[in-house]
């Protein structure tokens, strides 16, 4: 495997691979020191074109524990928005000499574009509304890990669905997987054609709630309102948040799940945060997990990665 | 100087007949055979090739002046006598706008000597903006025919009455022959995030859409404007079904409108985008099959009155950003014939209606554009070979970008010669200027 660009590229087998892979990560995680030599002599740039903290401290911890060396690019401080094209940008950072490019960028399909001009492996950590692989599959691992079974799970995904890389990913992923996605959010929030994607769509979360296994919950972003796709963050919270009232209708093996940053009082009541079926913190320490495994898939394959 | 052409097959209202067509000077003076050919005359032996009236375009972007870097009128009209043209229409989406007498001149200055006959069109409003009318009598009265905002839309319906009343007092200045206005169909408000076409492809992308409705909600506003106003109004790049479904409507209710699409919008469909590479957008942006397929239903039934290549160079590096970021076109002089003859399955006939006659018309040029290979008419003429196959390729045609989305396709048909007021400019399918 050159790239992981999206879900889709690579299929079943490729994220039962990643999810297995995963595992032996893991052990490594707990180990009193977290840190193995595989990907040691090997050079990992982080290209984040729109500012990411969370997913990128993510995969830098993920790239060191794996010995790698990490080499920042940010936009803020290059010439991105000097109007150099993007494939000068990535071409004067493989030229000091990289082995994997993580990319996250604001346009959908960039790092497409990067990875058909780049040598090096690229990683896609997130691109406009298209795709956010790493996060699909670090969700796919939290659920894996609490022992649930994909066949048949009951996947309810909540809020922004047009505008979520987050979204689009996880549909790909859960449904390759075999759990049935059920897509609920008001019609403003659902992209055009809906029907192009592997879910079924509802716009009622109580009618769904008492059937799901697993709530997914998407951040919602303030600057829906002035787009006039919602009336208010208030009447959001009231037809489309997890309130106390919606939980007591979850069943209570459900998993509640969310890609953070979570807003409290919009897609989740403060009060059920604390809620013993919510896997947010699991979510991220898997984050690391899971792209250590993609790393060592990704550069290891393709230069004979080190032992763990 | 005298020119003959031996042995090909001429396109005409009643089939095709094979004969030698005499030329001297800028017109055909004869069309037969045993005609009495002077000694001096260059013969060129065209058994086996067809000869058309030249095409002409009624919507292509030139870039000169202001963007010399992406084109300048010399490459575009030698790209454009390459495709078969003899007459272009440049948009005026330039910089500065042809919106002022003094630009028309310039462009007309520029283009003397070029490949092929360039004519300026003008803007409908001072730089595009949408807010202020440009001198359009003074353009009218040096020439000006068509006036569009190119690339844009004029948004408000307040404007756009406006523009339609005042063209239709033009007249006196044309002596009778209407001011074509030609409008980019575009509701901003509607699509104005979107980069690609709203449909099942931008939602698996995720990528903002332009949907249906951004057309056709300002192609309904402007016939019904139409109707208020009496003004001849022309509908550029018409990329939807609904959209020729509108033309239709209006033709069948006796509307004098006319309309053109481009051949990039019935040979591709937004599936095309899913690579993401900016090469494939453009503006209206590429469709359905299902739009396709009614876009050809158009072109057969006499809907939609030309094919019109919205030639849109763009500097490589600019296709080079991400898709959102990169500008929307495509290069289309030199792939438009082979593509319309390899998508389309037309007669000749009808092809050079929609190539040359119908958009010498409404350019207002058939006194000397899209006649018939007749004696007695201007030697305006391409020559092309229909059994040629070719492989498109962006970066060997004459334009100063490259961004067609043709590259790499196997193309039917060749244009080899192309006569322009007699002389020829493409000679064995290589410019000659």
């Amino acid at each position: 495997m050159k790239d992981l660009l999206t879900i889709a590229d690579l299929g079943k087998d490729g994220i039962d691979e990643i999810m297995v892979t995963a595992d032996a990560m893991a052990e490594v995680s707990a180990r009193p020191i977290p840190k193995v030599p595989a990907l040691r002599g090997k050079t990992v740039a982080s290209m984040f074109f729109e500012d990411s903290t969370r997913t990128r401290t993510s995969f830098e911890t993920a790239a060191k524990r794996l010995s790698a060396d990490v080499l920042n690019f940010s936009a803020s401080s290059s010439s991105v928005n000097k109007g150099e094209s993007l494939r000068d940008t990535v071409e004067t950072i493989e030229a000091m000499g990289v082995d994997a490019i993580i990319v996250r960028h604001r346009s959908s399909g960039a790092p497409r574009q990067v990875a058909q001009w780049a040598k090096a492996s690229v990683l896609n950590a997130g691109d406009g509304w298209h795709a956010h692989p790493t996060q699909a599959l670090l969700d796919a691992y939290t659920i894996r890990d609490e022992g649930r079974d994909f066949d048949g799970l009951n996947v309810a995904i909540v809020g922004d669905i047009s505008h979520s890389r987050v979204a689009r990913s996880n549909i790909e992923a859960f449904s390759t997987l075999g759990a049935n996605v059920t897509l609920v959010a008001p019609p403003t929030l659902l992209p055009p054609h809906v029907e192009a994607l592997e879910a079924s769509v509802s716009h009622s979360l109580d009618a769904v709630l008492p059937e799901t296994d697993v709530l997914y919950l998407l951040r919602m972003q303030h600057e829906r309102m002035d787009q006039a796709l919602v009336p208010s963050l208030h009447e959001y919270h009231r037809s489309f948040g997890l309130t106390p009232d919606r939980a007591k209708q979850l069943p209570a093996s459900a998993l509640i799940m969310h890609p953070g940053p979570m807003n409290r009082g919009i897609e989740i009541s403060p009060e059920v945060i604390d809620d013993s079926r919510v896997r947010v913190l699991n979510q991220v320490a898997n984050g690391v997990t899971v792209r250590m495994a993609v790393l060592y898939l990704v550069v290891g394959s393709n230069s004979g990665g080190g032992a763990l | 100087m005298s020119t003959v052409l031996t042995g090909g097959s001429i396109a005409g209202p009643n089939g095709v007949e094979i004969a030698d067509v005499l030329i001297t000077g800028n017109s055909i003076v004869a069309v037969g055979t045993d005609l009495p050919i002077p000694e001096a005359a260059r013969r060129i032996d065209a058994s086996g090739l067809i000869i058309v009236p030249g095409l002409v375009d009624i919507n292509a972007s030139l870039r000169e002046p202001g963007n010399e870097e992406a084109e300048t009128i010399e490459t575009g009209a030698r790209g454009a006598a390459l495709g078969g043209y003899t007459a272009v229409v440049a948009m005026p989406n330039t910089s500065p706008t042809i919106d002022s007498t003094s630009v028309v001149r310039d462009v007309l200055a520029l283009a003397e000597g070029a490949s092929c006959e360039v004519l300026p069109a003008a803007a409908m409003t001072v730089g595009r903006n949408g807010e202020l009318l440009t001198p359009m009598g003074e353009l009218a009265s040096i020439g000006v025919r068509i006036f569009t905002d190119a690339g844009r839309g004029v948004q408000d319906p307040a404007m756009m009455r406006s523009i339609m009343e005042y063209a239709t007092g033009l007249e006196a200045v044309t002596n009778g022959v209407p001011i074509v206005l030609a409008q980019h169909c575009e509701v901003d408000a509607l699509s104005q995030h979107g980069h690609m076409h709203e449909g099942e492809w931008s939602t698996r992308l995720g990528m903002a859409g332009q949907p249906v409705i951004a057309e056709t909600l300002m192609m309904q506003r402007d016939i019904a404007l139409a109707e208020l106003t009496g003004a001849r109004i022309h509908f550029q790049h018409v990329s939807t079904a609904a959209g020729v479904e509108i033309i239709r409507r209006a033709k069948r209710d006796g509307l004098a409108i006319s309309a053109e699409v481009a051949p990039h919008h019935f040979a591709l469909i937004d599936e095309a985008c899913k690579g993401y590479d900016p090469v494939f957008k453009v503006n209206p942006p590429l469709r359905t099959p299902d739009d396709v397929a009614a876009i050809k239903d158009g072109l057969s039934d006499g809907t939609i009155d030309c094919i019109a290549t919205d030639h849109s160079p763009h500097e490589p590096h600019t296709k080079e950003f991400p898709f959102d970021h990169a500008p929307a076109g495509m290069l289309g002089f030199e792939t438009a014939l082979s593509v319309a003859m390899g998508e389309l399955d037309l007669p000749l006939m009808r092809l050079v209606e929609l190539m040359s006659i119908r958009p010498a018309e409404i350019a207002g040029i058939s006194d000397r554009h899209g006649q018939l290979v007749a004696a007695g008419n201007r030697a305006n003429l391409a020559v092309i070979d229909p059994e040629a196959t070719w492989v498109a390729d962006g970066a060997a045609m004459a334009s100063r970008s490259q961004n067609s989305p043709f590259t790499g396709r196997e193309m039917k048909a060749r244009v080899m010669y192309t006569i322009v007021e007699g002389e020829i400019t493409v000679d064995k399918g290589e410019a000659t200027k």
